[in-house]
Order: structure tokens, then C-alpha cells, then sequence
């Protein structure tokens, strides 16, 4: 799921959510039932689940950080990493992988500094893998938000994501 | 009650017993690994699977229940190939460095492969390497041993209600980790150890002194004293093949001498020092109405739970050090003074049926004498190890007394490693300090025993008080509810006084105990401790020739200003996501 609207938030922003993250837990104080539709909402007001968030939703709702950890880190919507501006995603399907995808999704990781699944420290940019987009002709493909780049060298990734602030 | 037919065996058992039990009765031996007798079974590894004619597939035996006229098979050469591969799939991502494994000879899974007759690894080797967590001071996880058995999780959360152990992610990526990875020292872990136990495979252990122990004994210019908790005494036997519940004390002593310690000391000892200064703050508060119920402190485990999850009822928990910590105040100070050893050149170890020790060491408020009290913590398991390494045989020991000036004990010292055993202690001694009088039926039945919550109704002179034993988080959470909801609704509670141990048992069911444990061991250890205070000269901590000593030459009177500053201690509030220390204030008031 897309967290589209909440992108542009900057660390100072963030910090005025915990307030209105309180105001969420209000209602479910001590209802450890409540646990996934409140993560919802804490997601739905961040764009992410930080680590403080998860902290405070334990606390409030009087279940363990472990449950709550077990829950998030299970469920493929929940994401404990912020979301980039940018969306970049290497293709790992099988024309892609023998082509040199995974060489692509290393050399990625290693100019943006991160790992698959993680954002930018700027959030610039967000980093991921899909299994297949169709391009397999172009092979080995890789998406920046609804743009496609065949045949992509791993000495030309900087240059293609230049382009998107 | 059921009737079936085990590979032709025919059986009758109760309604509701599973495959596995049956089989057992029928002396047919399903092999097994992620099952544990005192678990709930939870079917993980598919290694206990049977074939039952005319249902398709094959079945869970540990978890499924025996049906009427059942014909079912233990051992056909389809099970025994759905087994091997079972297995060499768990052993191909599973790290077999078993000659410098913790659990070398003593790992289940080692055992099972063993038994299978697995002679090589099937399937391609996963290379990848975890980290292993160091984080804590009790205890180390490594996750390459891990096979997801899920043991350590049931005990941690539904045992012990701690939840510091959780299963994240999912499929492939899915781990047994704590919140966030941060490591269990960053975590709500109270270092009980009961995951350390309950593992069948080497991916939990205690953070190992033995190093540190030998390195102090070897070094000529210091003294090492060593002192030895009353659940060792009747654990370490199973170390050497013993039968469970063997009672060595003496060839424990004997053992430890030959090992070079300088004094063999004991921790029973100052339980009968615990037994007096915890005896007068029970007295006083019962005289003054105050802070009841009075809670016992002796627990490492226990003390950081409550410090966790119940601060509220810091003010009710007893200031008593515990007789670890009572041990090491007193070795660096009266035993230093009395036998004109500098204290600098004393290195103080313990030996512990307990990982929680480790920790409970190395709180930075543990350094009465102006060192830290106990140097080094050893486990049952460690002193073991030690032992055989030195080529000693505890069964070929002679029985040897302990060393003076600490190493006198009463049969109120020795049972506090049972559940119940400090609460039954203590009443012996203050119904004396209340009454004057000794108390005539010295056993205090209602409390022994391996039920959950034990209450009971004691009469002192008259004055009724009520009094509650926990052991196990989880009992003792199911507990302190009640307690909490009847301070915060009544302004009281219905009880005066409450023993909580961590560990399920008691100390003898403590997470620094052999491997292979299970509660009906734990039981027979138990009542070995019981034997042992039938069978000694003094059963009240209030007659130990040693502790009237101590008090007319070094520490006055219980709760005297040197008792307090030696023997007693104060808690912290600490935050459930992490275990830290949230506001530094001293939480008790020292009286």
C-alpha cells in the first residue's frame, strides 16, 4: 500500500504526530484487542510505523512491544521504514535475475547506501525488489515510480535517478 | 477409556491422551524433538508423525489425540523417510560445529540425529551467518543454532509472562528475536533462564565466568571464596549421572577444594542471615500495620519482573538483599576482617542454580563493601563443566563439611531453593521473634509442593496472618492482579505476606540448572532439599551457632544501621520495551 500524501513530511512534522497519535490511543487504553486497527491508524498518520509510535501503542494498549513487533513485522502492509518520495524497484524475475538484476539491485544498494526495503536518510528514495514487470526483453529492468529503464547498466543507475528529486 | 492398537501392540488408555503418550505406555518410543513433558505441544518440527490405517496422511502424535479402534504405526519406512528429511532439512540451515557447541553430548537434536541414524547432510549447506546476541549479561543467543522448536517462546510468554521472545517476520526471513532485534539486554528479559533450560539445541546459554574463575584461582596473591546456593546441592549430582534429587552436599565441598578454591564458604549461610533481617522487617511491619503485604526479594528474576511490570509495589517488597548478594557484602567486610585478608586481594564467586544471578551481580548497587560483592556467578551447569575439566568425579568425593566462619547452615536456610521454602523459613524464625516462644509444628505443609499459588492461614499467638507462594512469573502475575486490584479498591489486601520465585519450582527448577529439565525433576530435587533440613541439628536460622555470631561481633542486631547498609537494598522502575531504568530515584526508603 501506497502512503502517498504523507511523503513530504519532514522530522520536525513527524514530531507534532506523536500528539495526535496520543489522542488515537485515548479511545483504546488497555484493549490489546485493539492492536491492528491502531496500527492502521498510526500508519495512516505517519505514512510508516516508527519505532516510537510502536513503543507508545505498547505501552497504551498493555501489550507486550514483542506482540506488537510480531504483528508488524508480519503483515507485508505494515512498514517500520519511512517511504521515499521516489519509488525505486529492481526487478528480480527470472529473465531479470539471470541478466544481472541482482548485480543492479547491489550496485543500488551500494550508491544509495541502503538496503532493499529501506529509504533514503533524505527520503529521496525507497529501495525495493519485484518479481517480474513484463519486461523481460528489456531484461534486466528496474522502475522509478511509473517509469521503466531496460537493459540498465550498473555504471548508469546514479545517472537515471538524477532526475528525480 | 480408549482402546487402539500400537504396531500391533494392543492399549487402552484414557480419553484425550495423544499418540505419543500412548505409544510411551506401550514402551514404543516415538522419537521426538520440539516436544517438552511440561509444554504445551505445538507440532513444529512433524518429527513424532504416525500413520494411522484409513486416515490419509500422517499424523502429529504429540498432538493428536488417540482415536477408538485406531490401528496406528510408529516406525514404517515411509515415517522413518518423512523423519530423515524432516531432519536434514532443519540440519541443512542449522550450524554443526557440534565438537565447540554449549551443548556437545547434551543437545536433543545431536541426539536425534543420532537416532535416526542420519550419516550425512542431505541438502546444501546455508553458509549465512547471524549474529550472535551478547547483549545481556545472563544469558547469549545464538540464532545459527536456532531450529525453531519455539520452546524458548511458549515459556517465555505463557510460563513466565515476560514476552521477550517473539517470532518476527515471515517465511524464510521469519526469526526467534526480541522487539526490534535490540538483543535480550535491551529488552523486558529478566534473565530467569527458563528458555536457557527449556532449549534443546546450543542457541541459548548463560554468559560462561569459568574463564574468569580459573584465571582467579590460578593467581597466587588472590583468595578465592566460593559460595554454593541450596538448590546446587541437589542438582549437581545429575551433572555425574546421578539420580535426580541427589543430595551432595558434602562431596560438593570436597569437589570444590580440590578445585583450589581458598574457602568453601556457603550461600546458606546467609540465607539464614536473609531469614533474620527479611524475620524483623516482617515483625515490624505486621506490628505496624505498614506496607503489607510484606513480598520476598530473594529472586533475581523476580525483582527485575516486578521492577518491570509491578513498580507500584516496590514499597511492599522486602529491603532484604538476597542471601547471593547478603553473601558478598559480608565476605568483602566481616569474613576480610576476621581472617585479616585484605578485601581487594578476595575474589567472591557464587554458584548458582540461576542465570538472574549474573545480573543481579553486576547491579551497580551491589558494591556494599566498596567492591562489587560477587565477583563471579557460576551456573550448576558451569561448575560442572569445571569439574570435569579438573577430572574430578563428584561420586568419588568424600563428604566434607564446609569452611567457618560462613559455612554453618541451618534446615530453614537449605529449603529456600523449593518453592515455599523462604516463606516457610521465615515463619519458623518469626513466630519466635513475635512470640518469644519456638514454633512446635516447624513444617508448613500448605505451603510445600508444586502448585502454582499456595495460600494459607498461620497462627501466631493468635494474631491470624495470610500468607501466598508463587512461583513461576506467570503464577505470580495471576497473583499480584489480585493484590494490586485489592490495594487499589480496599486500601489492603487480604494477605500479610507473599513468596515469589521466578523460576517454576523454585531454585531447583532454576535456569542455571542441568540440562534435560522437567518439573517432575524438579519435584524430586525438592523434597531432597526437605530431607536434608529433617536431617539437620538446627532447622530455625535463629540457632545457627554462626549467625548469633556475626551479629554479637560485626553487625549488632537485624536492621541495625551496619545491616542496613551491608544487607539491604533498593529497587528501580524499569520500562517493559527495554528492561532500563526509567527514573534513577531511590524508589524504597531506606528505613
Amino acid at each position: 500500500m501506497s502512503s502517498e500524501g504523507h511523503c513530504r513530511c519532514t522530522q520536525i512534522e513527524e514530531e507534532s504526530l506523536y500528539t495526535e497519535l496520543e489522542k488515537i490511543l485515548e479511545g483504546h487504553k488497555g484493549r490489546g484487542k485493539d492492536l491492528i486497527i491502531v496500527l492502521h491508524k498510526a500508519q495512516g498518520l505517519f505514512g510508516y510505523l516508527p519505532r516510537k509510535a510502536l513503543e507508545m501503542i505498547a505501552l497504551e494498549l498493555d501489550v507486550s512491544i514483542n506482540e506488537v513487533l510480531g504483528v508488524v513485522t508480519f503483515y507485508n502492509f505494515f512498514s517500520t521504514q519511512p517511504t521515499g518520495r521516489n519509488s525505486i524497484k529492481v526487478c528480480l524475475g527470472t529473465a531479470c535475475y539471470v541478466r544481472g538484476g541482482p548485480g543492479v539491485l547491489k550496485q543500488a544498494e551500494k550508491d544509495l547506501g541502503i538496503k532493499d526495503g529501506e529509504t533514503t536518510g533524505d527520503r529521496r528514495f525507497s529501495l525495493g525488489v519485484v518479481r517480474c514487470i513484463g519486461a523481460c526483453g528489456l531484461a534486466p529492468a528496474m522502475i522509478v515510480n511509473n517509469d521503466v529503464y531496460g537493459r540498465v547498466k550498473t555504471t548508469k543507475i546514479m545517472e537515471i535517478l538524477e532526475k528525480y528529486e | 477409556m480408549i482402546k487402539a492398537m500400537i504396531n500391533n501392540t494392543e492399549i487402552e488408555v484414557p480419553e484425550g491422551t495423544t499418540i505419543l503418550a500412548a505409544a510411551k505406555k506401550a514402551n514404543i518410543n516415538i522419537p521426538t524433538l520440539c516436544y517438552h513433558p511440561d509444554l504445551i505441544p505445538g507440532g513444529q518440527c512433524g518429527i513424532c508423525v504416525v500413520e494411522i490405517e484409513g486416515i490419509p496422511g500422517l499424523k502429529r502424535s504429540c498432538m493428536t489425540p488417540i482415536g477408538e479402534g485406531w490401528k496406528v504405526h510408529t516406525h514404517t519406512p515411509r515415517i522413518m523417510a518423512t523423519r530423515k528429511q524432516l531432519l536434514d532439512l532443519i540440519l541443512s540451515n542449522h550450524d554443526t560445529d557440534c565438537l565447540t557447541c554449549i551443548k556437545n553430548n547434551n543437545c536433543e537434536l545431536q541426539g536425534l540425529a543420532a537416532t535416526l541414524g542420519i550419516n550425512s547432510i542431505e541438502y546444501q549447506k546455508m553458509e549465512e551467518k547471524l549474529p550472535v546476541d551478547n547483549t545481556s549479561v545472563s544469558i547469549v543467543r545464538n540464532p545459527n543454532k536456532c531450529i525453531f522448536c519455539g520452546r524458548c517462546i511458549q515459556v517465555c510468554s505463557n510460563i513466565q509472562s515476560v514476552n521477550a521472545l517473539a517470532v518476527n517476520n515471515r517465511g524464510y526471513e521469519s526469526a526467534v528475536t526480541t522487539a526490534f532485534d535490540a538483543g535480550l539486554g535491551n529488552s523486558p528479559c529478566v534473565n530467569c533462564g527458563q528458555c536457557v533450560v527449556h532449549c534443546p539445541v546450543g542457541a541459548l546459554y548463560e554468559q560462561s565466568h569459568i574463564e574468569d574463575v580459573w584465571r582467579a584461582i590460578h593467581d597466587p596473591d588472590l583468595f578465592v571464596v566460593v559460595q554454593e546456593a541450596p538448590a546446587v546441592r541437589v542438582m549437581l549430582g545429575e551433572e555425574f549421572g546421578m539420580e535426580p534429587g541427589s543430595l551432595v552436599t558434602g562431596k560438593m565441598h570436597a569437589a570444590l577444594r580440590r578445585l583450589n578454591f581458598d574457602a568453601v564458604l556457603e550461600t546458606n549461610f546467609t540465607a539464614d542471615l536473609t531469614i533474620m533481617e527479611e524475620g524483623v522487617e516482617l515483625v515490624s511491619r505486621l506490628k505496624s500495620g505498614k506496607n503489607l503485604p510484606l513480598i520476598t526479594s530473594c529472586s533475581p528474576g523476580w525483582i527485575k519482573f516486578m521492577e518491570t511490570f509491578y513498580h507500584t509495589l516496590i514499597p511492599h517488597m522486602s529491603t532484604a538483599k538476597s542471601p547471593q548478594q547478603m553473601f558478598g557484602a559480608i565476605a568483602k567486610t566481616y569474613y576480610a576482617e576476621r581472617m585479616g585478608i585484605p578485601p581487594e586481594k578476595i575474589v567472591s564467586v557464587s554458584i548458582m542454580p540461576c542465570t538472574a544471578k549474573k545480573f543481579e551481580a553486576k547491579r551497580p548497587e551491589m558494591r556494599a563493601s566498596g567492591y562489587q560483592d560477587v565477583d563471579y556467578v557460576l551456573t550448576t551447569r558451569e561448575i560442572g563443566r569445571m569439574m570435569r575439566e579438573a577430572g574430578i568425579d563428584l561420586r568419588e568425593m568424600p563428604d566434607e563439611p564446609a569452611d567457618d566462619i560462613m559455612g554453618e547452615y541451618t534446615g530453614a536456610a537449605t529449603i529456600f531453593g523449593a518453592t515455599g521454602g523462604v516463606m516457610e523459613a521465615a515463619l519458623r524464625s518469626a513466630y519466635f521473634l513475635i512470640t518469644g516462644r519456638e514454633l512446635e509444628q516447624l513444617e508448613i505443609t500448605p505451603v510445600r509442593g508444586l502448585k502454582g499459588i499456595k495460600e494459607a492461614e498461620v497462627d501466631i499467638d493468635g494474631v491470624k496472618i495470610k500468607i501466598a507462594v508463587a512461583h513461576s512469573l506467570g503464577n505470580a502475575r495471576r497473583l499480584l492482579d489480585r493484590v494490586v486490584e485489592q490495594l487499589k479498591n480496599e486500601g489492603r489486601s487480604e494477605y500479610q505476606f507473599i513468596e515469589v520465585m521466578a523460576c517454576p519450582g523454585g531454585c531447583v527448577g532454576g535456569g542455571g540448572q542441568s540440562w534435560g529439565s522437567n518439573m517432575a525433576k524438579r519435584a524430586r530435587r525438592g523434597e531432597a532439599l526437605y530431607n536434608e533440613d529433617r536431617s539437620l541439628p538446627y532447622r530455625r536460622s535463629h540457632e545457627n551457632p554462626s549467625i548469633k555470631a556475626i551479629y554479637e561481633k560485626f553487625l549488632g542486631s537485624p536492621n541495625s544501621e551496619k545491616a542496613h547498609k551491608l544487607l539491604h537494598t533498593r529497587y528501580f522502575k524499569r520500562s517493559p520495551i527495554d528492561g532500563k531504568i526509567i527514573d534513577g530515584e531511590n524508589t524504597t526508603e531506606r528505613r
